[in-house]
């Protein structure tokens, strides 16, 4: 189907489009890659009276991997970063593997071409890849409208399935992924029906290593499971254990059993839970190798 | 004006579209996919599903391929579009792509096909080499019905040893 009409704005400057997003009012959507909004267009879910065309807002295409404010590093990427610029930056690529872990299944390398990252984090999909990855890391998005500017925590952005926090008039102008301290892998495991499609639980995980190679923490971040990305800590299970004597099937179970996911024509609740357990174990012990790799790195490095 | 009125109101739109600056005046909500084939006359990109899972509309943006049915042409003002019909060679043969579409009968129907060739035609430009692993993930986000996709990663294979063939010629 076509899309509906709708009244196009196509501001030149980040001031232009809060200042024209305010004086549109409540019946706006901002358009940035568009990969979700314009089908939902298409098939005519979703008929706003106004498009505020964000494409031209060079400043927000970017990646930067940076120094945060408490000392630790940090990814932010800009409202018109694609999924693609992201995936392919290097720097981001080695300080911060899991984004291009997790971006290589959000949809298809075509999609990640146009749409931007923040955008899918605004969209909030209870599928969407990056909402969890934001929430595991224990990210954030920056809102701004014309007078006014806040710093949303994960926790807190993600509402319900497909609402963020935020609201008519404001401009998500980006998002930051901080970097885990430590001797920290991490990893993404998802199972879909089909190559690229929408996962049927997906999973990213987080172990941190001491410096005799001991799990310190361990934490998963899940999609497809509920309305908004769950986020756990299986640390009571593993904490302590040498990397390669850690039980990764018994912290799947764990965390599985903390999860309540509803059934769909794709899948009934259990056996969702039953997947997520599976993944979980998988994409913890990915994670452990990999830290404990990285502690290798370190310690051949410093020899 | 009512709001209705506004919506409607056109729009003058320029691109870049293999290699020859097209021009229209387009309201805001024609997709990239209507506006090549209504306004400008480029039937060569297919309409599947129109709402970016099937892959057919496939065009490439400067230079790295979209879904068209999920842009609004508007958007798009001032870029430079590459469709079906900028992928054969400037003489008017076959494109080494389309080329080795024939060569592996990677077609029947050939309504994909025009989202196959764009999409492999950026995806060699980037990996001029791949593996049969990665030429079969190259098309993943393309449906075909009717090849069962073996003789597609077969003309993908084909068609990175065409431009390699043909680039080596050029340079002796």
């Amino acid at each position: 189907m076509k899309p509906p009409g709708f009244i196009y704005h196509r501001p030149e400057t980040v001031e232009d489009a809060l200042g024209v997003l305010a004086d549109v009012g409540p019946d706006a959507k901002v358009l940035a890659g568009g990969q979700s909004l314009v089908p939902m267009m298409n098939m005519r879910l979703a008929a706003p009276s106004h498009l505020v065309d964000v494409n031209r807002l060079a400043d927000l295409a970017y990646v930067r991997v940076g120094t945060a404010a408490d000392g630790g590093r940090e990814v932010a990427v800009g409202a018109l970063a694609r999924h693609a610029d992201v995936e392919r930056d290097e720097a981001a690529r080695a300080e911060l593997p899991l984004l291009a872990q997790a971006l290589r299944y959000v949809a298809h390398p075509t999609i990640r071409n146009r749409g931007t990252t923040v955008g899918s984090l605004v969209h909030a999909d209870p599928s969407g890849e990056m909402t969890a990855v934001l929430a595991l890391l224990g990210g954030s998005v920056e809102l701004r409208t014309a007078t006014a500017s806040r710093t949303v925590p994960a926790g807190e952005f993600f509402v319900g399935p497909l609402e963020s926090c935020a609201r008519a008039g404001e401009l998500a102008t980006r998002a930051v992924f901080p970097v885990p301290a430590g001797r920290t892998g991490s990893s993404w495991h998802e199972v879909a029906r089909r190559n690229g499609d929408y996962a049927v639980c997906g999973v990213g995980a987080l172990v941190t290593l001491d410096d005799v190679g001991r799990v310190a923490g361990a934490r998963v971040a899940y999609i497809s499971v509920g309305p908004v990305p769950e986020v756990l800590s299986v640390a009571d299970v593993v904490e302590q254990a040498p990397v390669d004597a850690a039980d990764w099937v018994a912290a799947g179970r764990y965390a599985a059993d903390r999860l309540e996911p509803e059934s769909d024509i794709h899948a009934t609740g259990e056996y969702r839970r039953h997947l997520a357990g599976v993944l979980t174990a998988r994409a913890l012990r990915e994670a452990s190798a990999r830290a404990a790799r990285l502690e290798e790195t370190i310690l051949e490095g410093s020899r | 004006m009512t709001d209705t009125d506004a919506a409607e109101r056109n729009h003058p739109v320029t691109m870049l579209v293999n290699g020859v600056h097209r021009s229209a005046e387009i309201p805001a909500r024609r997709l990239l996919s209507d506006f090549l084939r209504h306004d400008l006359g480029l039937t060569g990109t297919h309409v599947g599903c129109e709402h970016g899972v099937c892959g057919a509309c496939t065009v490439l943006v400067d230079g790295r391929p979209i879904r068209s049915c999920l842009q609004f042409a508007v958007t798009l003002d001032g870029a430079q579009v590459t469709t079906i019909e900028g992928c054969t060679r400037a003489d008017g043969e076959l494109g080494s792509v389309q080329q080795a579409f024939q060569d592996c009968h990677g077609l029947q129907c050939g309504f994909c096909t025009p989202g196959f060739v764009t999409t492999i035609t950026a995806f060699l430009d980037e990996n001029p080499d791949p593996t049969e692993d990665e030429a079969r993930e190259a098309i993943a986000g393309n449906l075909c019905r009717c090849t069962g996709y073996q003789n597609i990663v077969a003309s993908v294979l084909r068609a990175a040893e065409l431009a390699n063939g043909s680039a080596g010629q050029e340079s002796t």
